[in-house]
């Protein structure tokens, strides 16, 4: 008599399979990317850890709802076309995300395999299929039939951007204005090559543009159209997606000398101008040996490693300690294997130039926690008597970015935050104003590219609603 | 793409260029700047409207050939394109009725004066206008201010025409009342202007040129400290009260990156890049 075997429990490895990184020693000296993407094998290997769970809790976490578990099942059967299919019904911007996104706080935490090892790494694999989809050719979505109505949107960044992709499937006619000569948004200006290639945000600009958004670049809304204007014109609906693009300085004495640079100087002339290539570029970028950056987010994460790699001795001065810090964890690592040093528990007094008005040092005040504040962080306090001074010659400054008050100030009735200067909205983006929407960092204050994208999503389905039911 | 419809010499190095540009031209006014990019690897480069015509739909701006761009840009003819023209930027001037007004212009910001003179005439202000420039061949739009101000006055740093430097300024200052000061030109004159008028006590208006790169608030390179307050050129300015800018700090801030530029210029030259054949080895 045969015997009955037990089935046998899949076994599911604990550990994530490891992404390919250039080496810290290399990638200090380049600006290439730094992660390199799974191959076909190890992108099968990692999907194969995915329990396909009945109840999948991984999309609860996920600001755009992407049926993950469906895109790796699809991935596991190597039915590679159809699962990219299946990512951009809900994301327009896979290759974007799956570099960016924090998923270890989002889709991450609620996946399953989590509670027994590493969770399924969901943001590699979707990258994995952007990148093959990239390779492959892009293949057009289905379009609803026009629906004749017309919708303005201000600012092609993550939010404009996914906004205008799920409006113009809905059959809508979509205009996209952008400030800039170029779009995409922090994703083009902020987030380094390094880390976000600029060809993969012009390819996904592309593919937006080419499901017939009209994109208008160097057409600021409020200087060329205000918004009223525009409404006017024939545009039934508007989005505002204009950003967080004003830096925040710390207000200390010496601030404007020479060498001291905020974050967004810092970055725009790096990534949007390409200074990193200068004299082939136009825009030059003075750095010297010893740069201090002041902040402790992405984007002074996003400095600091970009400082290295144009040849600096980088320290990040923070005014908490390492466990406040509110950059990513794996930008953190990052940072401090290519070399950086960290200074926690300090701010700084005042900056003393040269006889030119270059920087030439600053005075600093130790901290220490106190009880914790509104954010929920632990309040630093100044010690008395702990003021000390470094020698620097290029500070960067990210503490912050709040939006530009452009619209705000040629937009009556439209209410905004007085202090922080965002624009008031309901849940769905609504704002005071009838048919106007706004979404992402003008309406949240700086926040990450993903909860952009989610609020341009669930503010197309309500302009959708509202255009569809409007007499 | 902007169709660039004419380009002139205004004065050895100085330019003048009208571009098509429908958009900006029906918004556009006196006061405000727009920022050129040309090509893919070229920089944002700001330029103070200079004149404008609605129903043709273009804008004008003069320009000094000193620096790469404006060295590529004088070398434009007429037909070519320009890649990016955004605009209009910055706040437009107050344009009202103030009564007796003295405009003051040097270099190559004269051109923008001229639209400001118009504005104010056209608002019902008598205007006194003062042009002036290093020397004499550098001096142009000497007719066509004679004709839009009600009084003119001409003045060369070397003296080759009209009066020696801004010195002359005081006495009409002691002689005629004003209600009002407008100067755009170089920081040392807008500088030395605010303090004549200070006396006075004659609301002055300087038009700052600070250091951009997107010129729209976002990077905070303009920055100029005003009445003790940190200030952006660009969505706060471009105009401020003369008698509250720190001028010296400005004058700093505008040399930030003069080695840079002059190596970039210097490159393109080395490179044949103005076509004059001179450094080409």
């Amino acid at each position: 008599m045969a015997e009955t075997k037990p089935k046998p429990k899949p076994k599911i490895k604990k550990e994530a399979v490891e992404m390919p990184k250039q080496a810290p020693k290399v990638r200090v000296k380049n600006f290439n990317e730094v992660a390199l993407g799974y191959s076909e094998e190890q992108a099968l290997e990692e999907a194969s850890r995915c329990l396909q769970c009945v109840k999948p809790q991984c999309v609860t976490g996920c600001p755009v709802e992407v049926p993950i578990s469906e895109f790796i099942k699809c991935l596991r059967e190597k039915k590679y076309a159809e699962g990219i299919v299946t990512i951009k019904t809900k994301n327009a911007l896979p290759a974007v995300c799956g570099r960016v996104c924090p998923q270890e706080e989002q889709c991450q935490v609620t996946c399953v395999v989590g509670r027994i090892g590493e969770p399924v790494s969901i943001g590699r694999l979707e990258r994995y299929l952007a990148d093959w989809e990239r390779e492959h050719g892009f293949q057009k979505p289905e379009k609803a039939k026009p629906t004749g109505k017309k919708i303005a949107i201000v600012g092609a960044g993550p939010a404009g951007l996914t906004a205008a992709a799920d409006l113009v499937k809905l059959g809508h006619e979509v205009t996209l204005f952008e400030a800039l000569h170029l779009p995409g948004g922090v994703l083009i200006y902020g987030i380094p090559e390094f880390r976000l290639p600029k060809a993969i945000v012009r390819n996904e600009v592309n593919y937006i543009v080419n499901l017939g958004v009209d994109l208008r670049l160097g057409n600021q809304v409020g200087r060329i159209h205000t918004i009223p204007e525009l409404m006017k014109s024939g545009y039934e609906a508007v989005f505002i997606g204009s950003g967080a693009g004003l830096p925040m300085f710390l207000g200390v004495p010496g601030e404007n000398l020479g060498g001291i640079y905020s974050a967004n100087e810092f970055l725009i002339r790096v990534n949007l101008m390409k200074a990193y290539n200068f004299p082939d570029y136009d825009t030059p970028l003075r750095l010297g040996k010893h740069v201090v950056v002041i902040g402790g987010g992405n984007v002074a994460m996003d400095c600091a490693r970009s400082s290295m790699r144009l040849g600096a001795e980088v320290c990040l001065l923070y005014r908490r300690s390492r466990e406040e810090l509110p950059a990513r964890h794996e930008e953190i690592e990052n940072a401090e294997e290519e070399g950086l040093v960290c200074k926690f528990l300090a701010a700084p007094l005042r900056f003393n130039g040269d006889e030119k008005g270059w920087v030439k040092s600053m005075e600093c005040r130790a901290m220490e926690l106190g009880p914790p504040d509104a954010s929920g962080r632990r309040r630093p306090i100044p010690i008395k008597g702990s003021e000390f001074t470094m020698e620097t010659d290029t500070v960067i400054i990210a503490i912050g970015q709040t939006p530009n008050p452009i619209i705000q100030r040629t937009t009556e009735g439209l209410e905004a935050n007085p202090k922080r200067g965002t624009i008031i909205v309901d849940e769905n983006g609504k704002t005071s104003l009838d048919g106007v929407y706004a979404g992402g960092d003008v309406a949240t204050g700086a926040a990450t590219v993903i909860s952009a994208m989610g609020m341009g999503k669930k503010a197309a389905k309500a302009i959708h609603e509202y255009l569809m039911n409007k007499k | 793409m902007h169709k660039v419809v004419a380009i002139e010499e205004l004065a050895p190095k100085i330019k003048w260029m009208e571009l098509q540009a429908s958009e900006i031209a029906a918004k556009c006014r006196p006061g405000q700047f727009v920022m050129l990019v040309l090509g893919a690897k070229g920089e944002r480069v700001p330029l103070t409207i200079a004149g404008f015509d609605r129903k043709k739909g273009t804008i004008s701006f003069a320009f000094n050939e000193v620096g790469k761009t404006t060295k590529q840009l004088g070398l434009l003819k007429q037909g070519d394109n320009i890649e990016n023209v955004l605009g209009p930027l910055g706040n437009p001037s107050e344009i009202g009725k103030f009564g007796n007004v003295l405009c003051v212009g040097g270099g190559v910001m004269i051109a923008p004066m001229h639209l400001q003179v118009q504005a104010l005439r056209e608002a019902g202000n008598k205007v006194t206008t003062a042009i002036g420039a290093r020397i004499k061949d550098l001096l142009f739009f000497e007719d066509k201010m004679k004709q839009l101000s009600n009084k003119l006055y001409v003045a060369t740093d070397d003296g080759s025409q009209g009066y020696q430097g801004l010195g002359f300024l005081k006495e009409i200052l002691e002689t005629e009342k004003f209600d009002r000061c407008v100067a755009m030109g170089p920081v040392v004159m807008m500088k030395q202007v605010s303090e004549m008028t200070k006396p006075f006590g004659i609301p002055t208006i300087v038009t700052l040129t600070p250091i951009m790169v997107d010129g729209m608030g976002m990077c905070g390179v303009c920055r100029i400290t005003v009445a003790g307050k940190m200030k952006f050129g660009c969505i706060d300015g471009p105009e401020f009260d003369g008698h509250q800018v720190d001028f010296d700090e400005l004058v700093q801030r505008q040399r930030l990156m003069l080695p840079e530029e002059r190596l970039s210029s210097m490159l393109w030259e080395m490179h044949g890049g103005c076509k004059c054949g001179r450094n080409k080895a």
